[in-house]
Parts: structure tokens; C-alpha cells; sequence
């Protein structure tokens, strides 16, 4: 393995859904407090240094500037606060932007988080939105939405591989069966093929269950040089690499529709500064905003072939007890996809697992993790590593 | 680089031919004038005149060799379909017409443009279909202007 680039001391996370008469900064609050009381020894307004926090849209509340608002609603003021906008993966940046500041040697601890109100929002409002983080004049303005580029992307693949609407269905399947262990899940509930199969169409051949709800929620990491993390915390989750790629925003100008190149090249970067492969990851939480995106990331990740993501999930290998178990908090599908809060939000799984605390949907022994979190069409990649550290 | 989306670059009486100009009078190739020229049924990218790389949609500087020398060029609007899918949930300006495919088409010449689908049957949809660039007649009241370009079956 390689040196750490610095050590999770505590996580939190609000309960993700419907959470009527909640904002973005009750929602943040929430998350906060968990990591707070997690780490006794923290005291915030002496140790920490700085906020990041990843939200996407404004127009949710008509409300732009979150990041001095959120760092006031947590205590933190006056501290050095930045909000980054990366559509899906505005967290998962910011986590990134995050350990530059306490890799450089800027700051020794920091909060970083994400966050999203969206359901007070019809369907038709958050598509609008979130079509938002595609091109206009040559996307949005020819009625392409975010479902209709991964359908594009899906059509590809089942054209390309031979992958199939019933090993896309699958992947609902299972992180169902996971987030029904996880009580912050946005849907506890199982689901089958059949439910799956049989779901309205969003944008062929994905179906109303091929893709993740809207949801409210927040999440947050708390963040320290390797060198202080133990003056913490006994288990610190050491972060051993981070790896982050950019692509055409739109979909039209790719070589290849069935792979994120992002995917691959932030892992990549990941895989070499931890000095591991993917055959060492015991866990990982992947970007399953639609059910075709999880499969193309066991591809772009190396968990196997290009082309086979298909045979892996049908395989059952990414369940709990498989070979390589994904999503264990129930993914973007189940646990819910607040955007701005799923980078951290899959971080803080991974802390839970690598510090034992995952309860019901612990994998024994898990060492190694990985998240991977992509914004838009995959124009943005973040993909970090994650090593115990007790 | 000029602000492309702005009122005050439209000048001349007639709306649907003021092309945003550099100091030369040349036509710059940004996407406003991507879309004036669909207004004349021309389907445009530009070349590269250092690496002759074909370039869709129309910018400052060439993505493959960096230079800063790009000239219009017509294409002829002909090319195959590379993937498509079928909207059933259609953002706001779209309601009215779900379900509608839209896909994305390899031109003859190189580049590949995304875009709707028409006069094609939804089960008839194949990768790899012919299909050919045609243009709305109509021109939106508010900005942006932009006259839609779409594909159709080739003829």
C-alpha cells in the first residue's frame, strides 16, 4: 500500500427520502450532528479548519451561496467555506478538493459534505433540473434528458455485449435487497426481476425501477492530517488514493458509449497512488444512478472484462457475500440519490464498513473500499480508496 | 470570445441573417451561428485549417492540435444512427410529443451530432439505420432562436 492522504475520524449522515418541512440546511444539520457525536474528541470550533460542501442546483430552493449559510448553521463560522457544483458528483469533488487542502499541509482537519432538497419537486421539475447538467443548445434543446443519455448508453451495451434488460433489472434487485438493511435508505423495501421488468418506461430500455428516486438527504466526513487522525480516533479510515477525470460534457462526442472513460482513468489514478488492483477491493460503492451505470462500472473499475458487467451481476458476485459486494448501503437506487450528497454519502459506507459499524450489511473482514461517483453523463469521475486504519 | 447569447449581438434588421461577426467581418464559428445557418437549411461544423480535423459543434479552438484557425464547412447531413431511446418522460418543452425517439447520428463526413428522430416508427428504430439531417421551419419567438435541426429516414 501507499502513504495515507488523510484519515476519515468521523462520518455522519441524515436518514435519506421524503423529508417534508426539511431544507437543505435542517438536512445538512442532521448529517453533522451524527459525525459530531461520533467523535467525542473532536471539538469543532477549535479543530476544524474548513468546509467543503458539494450541492448542485439552486433552483430547488432559490437558494444560492450555501456554503457560508451551512457553515453557520453547523457552528463552523467564520471558517473558509466552498461549495462545489459537479452535478452528481458535486461530493465526490469536493471530497477530492478536500484532501488537496489537507494534503497540501493548508489544513490539518475539515468538514466535508454534500447535500440536496429535491423532493418537493414534481418529476417533470427535478427532470429539468437535472437536464440542466447536460448540453443546451445540443442536448437539452433537442429533448434529451439525463434517463434518455444512459438509455443511449444501455442500447449501446446491449447492442455492443448482448447485455440484457433482465441483467440491468438485476442490479435493482440487489441493491434493494441491500438497502432493506440499511434504516438511512431512502426504500427498505425488496424488489423482483418481475417488478422491475414490468415498471412504466422512462427512456427505453430503462424502466421506472432501472433508475434512482429523487430524494432529500445529506452526508458528511470529518476529515485530519494521518499524522494527528489517532489524537481522534482509535480507527481512523485511512484515504490511500483519489484519482479524478473529466469528459465531453455531452454524450454525442464519445469514441464509446459503453464505457466511462472518467470511470477509468480516476480509478486508474486511485489504483496506483494506493498501490493496489482491483482484485484487493473487498467493497465498493458505485454510481448506479441508472441501472446500466453500475454495470459499466464493474467494467471501467477492472472488477471484470469490458463487456461483462452483465454475466458478473447475474453471477451474483456484487451481492453481500459475493466475491465483490457493491452498493451495500443500497446504492444510488435504494438508499436514495440526493445529488449533491452521494459522494460523501458512499464514502461514509465505506467508513462504516472498514470501522465495522455497518450493522445488518457488514462485509466481515472488508479492509480495502472504493467509491466511485461520476457526474452528468459521466463528465465528471471521482474515484477514491480507502484502507483501515486501526 | 464573444458572449454568443446575448440580444446585443444581433444588430442587422433582419434576425434570422445577422450572424455574429469578429472585427473582420467574418462569421464566428459559435453555436448562435450554428444555428443561423439552420435557419438557412445548412447543416455546418468547421475545419481545422492546421490539422484539417472535421469539428461538430462549431468553437474557437481545435480540439485536436489546439490551433486557433477554423473555417465553416458545409455537411451533407447523411449518416447512420450509432444509439438511440425512447423518451416516455419528456422534460417541460417536450411534453406534448412523448413518446419521441432521439439518438445520435455519425455523419458521413466524421463528426457525430445528438438530436430527435422523426417519421420513424418507434419498433422500426436499428443501430446502424440511415438516416438523413432535416430542419424545422419554425423559429421560436423567445430566445434562444435556435430553428431545431432533426433526423429523418434517408431518402
Amino acid at each position: 500500500m501507499g502513504t495515507p492522504i488523510a484519515s476519515i475520524i468521523s462520518a455522519g449522515i441524515s436518514k435519506f427520502g421524503v423529508r417534508d418541512g426539511l431544507y437543505t440546511r435542517e438536512l445538512f444539520v442532521e448529517a453533522v450532528r451524527e459525525a459530531f457525536d461520533r467523535c467525542p474528541n473532536l471539538d469543532p470550533k477549535r479543530d476544524i479548519e474548513a468546509l467543503f460542501v458539494g450541492m448542485m442546483s439552486e433552483s430547488y430552493e432559490h437558494q444560492a451561496h450555501v456554503a457560508p449559510l451551512l457553515a453557520d448553521w453547523v457552528g463552523l463560522l467564520p471558517v473558509p467555506a466552498f461549495r462545489t457544483e459537479a452535478a452528481c458528483a458535486s461530493s465526490g469533488v469536493a471530497l477530492r478538493n478536500a484532501l488537496c487542502g489537507v494534503g497540501s499541509g493548508m489544513y490539518d482537519v475539515v468538514l466535508v459534505g454534500g447535500v440536496e432538497k429535491m423532493t418537493h419537486f414534481s418529476t417533470t421539475g427535478v427532470t429539468d433540473v437535472l437536464a440542466m447538467a447536460s448540453d443546451f443548445p445540443f442536448e437539452q434543446w433537442h429533448g434529451i434528458t439525463f434517463p434518455g443519455i444512459f438509455g443511449m448508453m444501455a442500447v449501446d451495451h446491449m447492442h455492443r455485449y448482448g447485455t440484457t434488460e433482465e441483467q440491468m433489472a438485476s442490479v435493482a434487485v440487489k441493491n434493494h435487497e441491500h438497502g432493506a438493511l440499511n434504516p438511512k435508505a431512502h426504500f427498505q423495501k425488496r424488489i423482483t426481476l418481475d417488478d422491475v421488468l414490468s415498471s412504466r418506461p422512462v427512456a427505453w430500455p430503462l424502466k421506472l425501477y432501472d433508475c434512482c428516486p429523487r430524494s432529500d438527504g445529506a452526508s458528511c466526513l470529518v476529515i485530519a492530517s494521518p499524522k494527528i487522525a489517532k489524537k481522534f480516533t482509535d480507527t481512523p479510515v485511512q484515504i490511500m488514493g483519489s484519482g479524478q477525470a473529466q469528459d465531453t460534457l455531452s454524450l454525442f462526442d464519445r469514441e464509446n458509449f459503453s464505457s466511462m472513460k472518467v470511470t477509468r482513468l480516476a480509478a486508474q489514478q486511485a489504483y496506483s497512488m494506493a498501490s493496489v488492483t482491483p482484485k484487493d477491493i473487498d467493497v465498493a460503492e458505485l454510481h448506479d444512478c441508472f441501472t446500466i451505470a453500475e454495470i459499466m462500472a464493474y467494467e471501467d473499475l477492472g472488477f471484470c472484462e469490458p463487456g461483462k458487467g452483465g454475466k458478473l451481476i447475474e453471477e451474483g458476485a456484487t451481492y453481500l457475500g459475493g466475491k465483490i459486494p457493491t452498493n451495500t448501503s443500497g446504492g444510488l437506487k435504494a438508499k436514495g440519490h440526493p445529488v449533491g450528497a452521494t459522494g460523501t454519502a458512499q464514502a461514509c459506507e465505506i467508513y462504516l464498513q472498514l470501522t465495522n459499524q455497518a450493522g445488518k450489511r457488514q462485509v466481515a473482514g472488508a479492509e480495502i473500499g472504493l467509491t466511485e461517483n461520476i457526474g452528468g453523463s459521466a463528465s465528471t469521475g471521482v474515484v477514491h480508496i480507502y484502507q483501515r486504519g486501526d | 470570445m464573444v458572449a454568443i447569447m446575448t440580444k446585443s449581438t444581433v444588430t442587422s434588421q433582419d434576425e434570422k441573417t445577422a450572424f455574429v461577426r469578429d472585427e473582420k467581418g467574418e462569421i464566428l464559428p459559435v453555436v448562435e451561428n450554428f444555428y443561423k445557418f439552420c435557419s438557412e437549411r445548412k447543416l455546418m461544423g468547421v475545419k481545422c485549417k492546421q490539422c484539417g480535423a472535421l469539428i461538430w459543434p462549431p468553437r474557437g479552438i481545435c480540439p485536436k492540435c489546439f490551433a486557433k484557425t477554423l473555417e465553416w464547412t458545409e455537411f451533407k447531413g447523411k449518416g447512420k444512427l450509432l444509439t438511440y431511446t425512447i423518451i416516455h418522460f419528456p422534460p417541460s418543452r417536450f411534453q406534448a410529443l412523448a413518446p419521441y425517439a432521439v439518438g445520435i447520428l455519425k455523419l458521413e463526413e466524421g463528426p457525430q451530432l445528438p438530436g430527435m428522430i422523426k417519421n420513424v416508427k418507434l419498433e422500426d428504430l436499428r443501430i446502424g439505420m440511415d438516416l438523413q439531417v432535416d430542419f424545422e421551419t419554425a423559429l421560436p419567438k423567445e430566445w434562444p432562436r435556435w430553428p431545431r435541426y432533426f433526423f429523418k429516414p434517408a431518402s
